[in-house]
């Protein structure tokens, strides 16, 4: 067990490291969750989607999840291409438990994921919107957002192995990312849904991260509570870093 | 004696890509796997270093079973892909702690090996560039110096020279000469390059189909054609009865090309 948090915490360390050397790409990310507040944002708040809340309070904590979706869904790319250059090889012939090596990508992918949190609540500072500020609050939404990371993260990196080619996993992708967008709390409360898509939204992962992440960013009681938010997530990623440290050795094959 | 294979076979569905190999090799020897693409060398190798599980048999390396004591065949192990296994974003000595850390090895003598092991390699000024910036030949250097930084009892190298130039070539030769010398590694490589093999090793096996067809000294395979001045190359051809061109496929030539594209 110290053996796994340990490699697990080296993998995490190099693959920041990278992110220190190399910021482009987690500079650019920040586009996107800006342009949806600046922009979408904006829009929607004066249609009064939500009745009681100021649109632009119930959207951002979905735009942060969103945008945690959105970089993570795509994270299973690089295990391909580690798995092309011969990486993932190297990895593998280490003494190295492969959850270690799943677990330590993910968690690397949640540190990646940290500044779209800080941009969302600069924006949403300037946009007036009602945030709580408590740094337990704040400690929350970054464990949340962590978590919520090494879930799809773990997610993308199982797809990939299964899939094998860099074609396949942007289609799989692609097709994956939206309807989990649409079928969650993101931007319209579950109660405005048709049932169908109410039913699916309560089996999205996406949900109870929002649904979490409402609560700690506006302060809104939850569908669940907030503990409950936490270890559906929890259990999900064990499920699936547990299945991915079984698929991603096969990745080579 | 250090590795047994013991009919060690894969088959990926009806295809028998290595075919009941039976082989040891002593301590301390270079033993080279010379065999066209697609003979089942890099199979071989990839068992070897518990990346794929063998269909049957077995094989040990150090004693340990590449089935029953995978994790500690990977401890006893270094590997060096044919492909890129650097990350290019980092440098030289930041790639070569974290394969320090992936390898145990004890954080007091941690900084002094990645150290020794640059200076062993000739990276020592280098390391501290980001290794995109590296040339080729610095790039191998540097993913066998990874492989070697827990100081493995056996050493397995995917192709190592595969796309350099010749001066490249030779430099990572003399490293690995020096390697065996210094530390009594046992070096198993698999290569096309028959001059390779010839300098580097004290035996030789050829493969083709995925079968052992040949083994021994290389002087000793020449001289089993009977032929003057017979060149190891005759002797691949001899026994392996293909020529290299002949059984190139998409798949070969694409990684190879790869390999040529990254490092040349």
């Amino acid at each position: 067990m110290l053996q796994f948090i340990r490699k697990t915490f080296v993998i995490a360390e190099f693959e920041t490291r990278k992110i220190i050397h190399d910021p482009t790409e987690a500079l650019m990310r920040m586009v996107q969750p800006a342009l949806w507040l600046l922009i979408f944002g904006q829009v929607f708040a004066r249609t009064h989607l939500v009745p009681g809340h100021n649109y632009l309070d119930f959207m951002t904590p979905g735009i942060l999840a969103q945008s945690v979706l959105f970089v993570s869904i795509f994270y299973g790319i690089a295990v391909i291409w580690e798995r092309d250059l011969g990486l993932t090889h190297k990895f593998l012939a280490t003494p190295t438990p492969r959850t270690a090596l799943v677990l330590g990508k993910a968690l690397s992918a949640g540190v990646r994921s940290l500044p779209l949190m800080v941009i969302i609540y600069i924006i949403a500072a300037l946009l007036k919107v009602n945030v709580i500020w408590n740094p337990l609050n704040l400690l929350g939404v970054a464990v949340m957002v962590i978590l919520g990371c090494i879930f799809f993260s773990t997610f993308s990196l199982i797809i990939a192995c299964l899939v094998k080619t860099r074609e396949r996993f942007m289609g799989m992708g692609q097709l994956l990312t939206m309807p989990l967008f649409f079928a969650s709390n993101a931007i319209y409360p579950i109660a405005i849904m048709p049932p169908w898509l109410q039913v699916i939204s309560t089996g999205n992962p996406l949900t109870y991260m929002i649904d979490g992440l409402r609560f700690l960013m506006i302060g809104e009681k939850g569908h669940l509570n907030l503990f409950a938010d936490y270890g559906i997530l929890l259990g999900a990623s064990v499920a699936l870093v547990f299945i991915g440290g079984i698929l991603y050795r096969k990745v080579i094959i | 004696m250090i590795i047994e294979l013991k009919q060690l076979t894969k088959k990926f569905k009806e295809f028998t890509a290595v075919d009941s190999l039976t082989l040891t090799i002593e301590k301390g020897e270079a033993f080279a796997l010379l065999g066209p693409n697609g003979a089942g060398k890099t199979t071989v190798v990839k068992m070897l270093t518990t990346l794929l599980p063998p269909t049957s048999g077995d094989a040990s390396i150090g004693g340990f079973s590449i089935i029953t004591d995978a994790n500690k065949v990977r401890g006893t192990v270094g590997y060096v892909p044919q492909m890129l296994s650097v990350d290019g974003t980092l440098t030289g000595y930041e790639n070569l702690m974290l394969f320090a850390k992936l390898y145990d090895i004890p954080s007091k003598e941690r900084k002094q090996r990645v150290h020794d092991t640059l200076e062993f390699m000739g990276l020592t000024e280098a390391s501290v560039k980001a290794v995109k910036t590296y040339s080729g030949g610095m790039i191998r250097r540097l993913e066998i110096a990874q492989s070697i930084v827990h100081r493995p009892q056996v050493l397995f190298l995917d192709e190592p020279t595969t796309g350099l130039d010749p001066i490249a070539r030779k430099v990572v030769w003399e490293h690995l000469a020096e390697l065996k010398k210094q530390y009594d590694t046992t070096i198993l490589l698999t290569t096309h390059m028959m001059e390779e093999a010839d300098n580097l090793c004290s035996r030789v096996a050829f493969m083709s189909r995925g079968k052992l067809v040949a083994m021994g000294a290389p002087e000793f395979l020449k001289n089993s054609l009977h032929k003057e001045n017979a060149s190891l190359e005759d002797a691949f051809i001899h026994y392996t009865s293909e020529t290299l061109e002949s059984s190139d496929n998409f798949r070969s030539i694409s990684r190879d090309r790869k390999t040529e594209q990254r490092v040349g």
